[in-house]
């Protein structure tokens, strides 16, 4: 589980300070699929960066099954992620020079995953395993990141506008590869999005605005992502 | 306002690595040709035959050195040019590719790279007044036992002309064409950040392909693989950062006892200052070639001494062999010298291999370097993934 208390961070200094978050607290259980709505500006990127151990916050805790990560040196939180989390944002950030198999192997060798080809078949991405970044479209570049982010076997996702670059056919499909890939291997997913609709699809949908948590809200019946509009 | 979007001259100045190799080639140059220059003519004074020899043995010097050490900088800064232009065009690709958009031509934007040119102003003039500070105590010491008559210092304003001007001038034109042929590459292309596609329609493979053959590799091999393989031309200036380093410093303790301390402190100090420059230069683009990578493997959890490990460390290699080139380098010159040069001159000091000296300019090495490494390790340190979501 994931306690998430009293986040408070900022940005800048003296008369150009700005809050970002003002006081976030929630909890994230183990398995859930969240999604952190608002718009841009509500500080939703930063609450994932820090909740993923990218950033320090300025105060406030974020524990790990007891385990405060803002406690941690820049080394522990290295391994913290490398161990727990792994990671999908808008931009893809793959690797130019190395083939989609080598992507995934940037995550699977972390892990000592050996199974990683299985995640490149789950993907559909098998045919194009030799293929370079520059040649596949926008989606499947995703779903390479999204290969690459599930070979590490992490205990949770964090997706930073994974459909944003996308157009809503690609966006629906990568989108339904990563909850296909929830239910075989069991996962916590936080997507921050813009795109209300996606919220649609989570179990636990939070709002944020101007820095706070406008409300936290529980989808009984989570819709899959071809039943949602766009 | 072509100029000012695309390359300005700041960017010319800021090409310090040509500025510091030009300055050290015309340093050294300058001194020994107005030496070869000065000294060819107290020809017709010399009377005695032992004068003579030691004469012509002064006049090859000059020539070798010249030609040896100018020829070898020269090459270097050349390179380096070549380097800085493909460097700047390809971290600015967009900016080029929307100036070609925009209906620019490419000898239209090739141009302003003429202000490269001003690299190697900045560092010959410095070097071309250096050499004429440090001429009287040179002039003195390469006849400091009054073999041959006194030889005036005379300023010779084709020098001026030929290490300070025309290579401004050749190098901004060097700068120009290089750009101009490397802008060829289609708008697209350019406007894509480089992105290649790779592997289209129209290209025929045959057998493994390369991605076939690094298959089994793990990944860090595989990405230091591609990082020593991406851009040669590093490989190249590691190598000659560990070759000027061997080379000098051994070749600074053989000219003390062969020719004066003072030529030796000289080559001391020019090696390490081209040591340095060029190392830093090499691993700074490492890193910043990679930078968006190195981000990449820290948000996935990879620990600062793996990514240094992967993208520093296979050059480490080189490094070892630059020294070694530099070793065998420093022996040959000395070498001819003693046997050619100085054949025929009495009281030539015997030249041997100085292992002693090898051990210790090893040991300097190793520290040198794997400082240079550890400070390099410590900006990757500071690399986050904000580097690459702030673009």
């Amino acid at each position: 589980m994931i306690e998430i208390n009293e986040i408070m961070k900022s940005y800048g200094t003296h008369e150009n300070r700005f809050q970002v978050l003002k006081g976030i607290s929630t909890k994230i259980e183990r398995g859930d699929f969240i999604v952190i709505l608002g718009a841009s500006g509500s500080g939703k990127s930063t609450l994932l960066n820090i909740i993923s151990g990218l950033e320090y916050p300025d105060s406030g805790s974020v524990k790990y099954d007891g385990r405060d990560i803002t406690e941690l040196s820049d080394n522990e939180l290295t391994a913290f992620r490398r161990e727990k989390v792994g990671f999908i944002f808008q931009q893809y950030y793959l690797l130019p020079n190395m083939t989609v198999e080598k992507n995934v192997r940037m995550g699977a060798d972390l892990a000592g995953n050996a199974d990683y080809p299985d995640i490149i078949k789950a993907v559909g991405l098998e045919e194009k395993r030799k293929k370079y970044p520059g040649e596949l479209s926008g989606g499947e570049q995703q779903r390479v990141a999204v290969a690459r982010a599930l070979a590490k076997r992490p205990e949770v996702l964090f997706l930073d506008e994974p459909t944003g670059a996308l157009d809503e056919q690609t966006g629906r499909q990568v989108l339904d590869y990563i909850c296909r890939l929830q239910r075989e291997y069991p996962f916590t997913i936080v997507m921050v999005t813009h795109n209300l609709n996606i919220a649609e699809m989570a179990g636990t949908v939070i709002r944020m605005n101007s820095g706070r948590i406008l409300e936290t809200c529980t989808n009984k019946l989570q819709k899959n992502a071809y039943e949602i509009g766009w | 306002m072509v100029r000012t979007m695309v390359v300005g001259i700041r960017d010319g100045v800021k090409m310090i690595g040509i500025s510091i190799i030009s300055c050290c080639a015309v340093l050294v140059c300058t001194m020994f040709l107005n030496f070869y220059v000065d000294i060819r003519l107290i020809e017709g004074q010399i009377l005695s035959e032992t004068a003579m020899l030691f004469y012509q043995a002064q006049v090859s010097t000059a020539k070798v050195v010249c030609l040896v050490s100018g020829g070898c900088l020269l090459l270097t800064s050349v390179v380096m040019l070549f380097f800085y232009c493909k460097h700047y065009i390809d971290t600015h690709k967009k900016e080029l590719g929307i100036l070609k958009a925009l209906g620019y031509s490419n000898l239209k934007i090739a141009a302003n790279f003429r202000v490269f040119g001003i690299s190697v102003l900045l560092g010959g003039l410095p070097g071309f007044c250096g050499a004429f500070l440090l001429m009287p105590l040179f002039y003195e010491l390469q006849n400091k036992d009054n073999i041959l008559p006194e030889i005036t210092i005379r300023f010779h304003s084709v020098i001026l002309l030929y290490f300070v001007v025309l290579p401004t001038i050749v190098f901004a034109l060097l700068a120009v064409a290089y750009a101009y042929f490397q802008l060829k590459s289609p708008v697209l292309l350019l406007l894509k950040d480089g992105q290649q596609i790779r592997g289209k329609a129209g290209k025929v493979k045959t057998g493994k392909t390369k991605a076939d053959r690094d298959e089994g590799l793990p990944f860090l091999t595989d990405l230091g693989k591609h990082t020593l393989l991406e851009k040669k031309i590093l490989l190249f200036f590691i190598i000659f950062a560990s070759f000027c380093f061997s080379s000098m410093t051994q070749m600074s303790a053989g000219m003390k006892k062969m020719a004066s301390v003072m030529m030796g402190i000289m080559m001391l100090i020019i090696g390490i200052i081209l040591a340095c420059t060029t190392l830093f230069l090499a691993i700074a683009t490492v890193i910043k070639g990679n930078i968006k990578t190195i981000a990449m493997m820290r948000v996935f959890g990879y620990s600062r001494k793996e990514c240094g490990r992967t993208l520093l460390g296979v050059y480490r290699p080189a490094a070892y062999v630059g020294f070694v080139l530099g070793t065998g380098y420093q022996y040959g010159l000395l070498r001819l010298m003693v046997d050619v040069v100085f054949r025929d001159i009495e009281g030539v000091p015997v030249y041997e291999y100085d292992i002693p000296v090898m051990l210790l300019s090893l040991i300097l090495f190793v520290i040198f370097y794997e400082t240079v490494m550890y400070c390099c390790s410590e900006k990757i340190r500071k690399i986050s993934v904000k580097e690459i979501m702030l673009e």
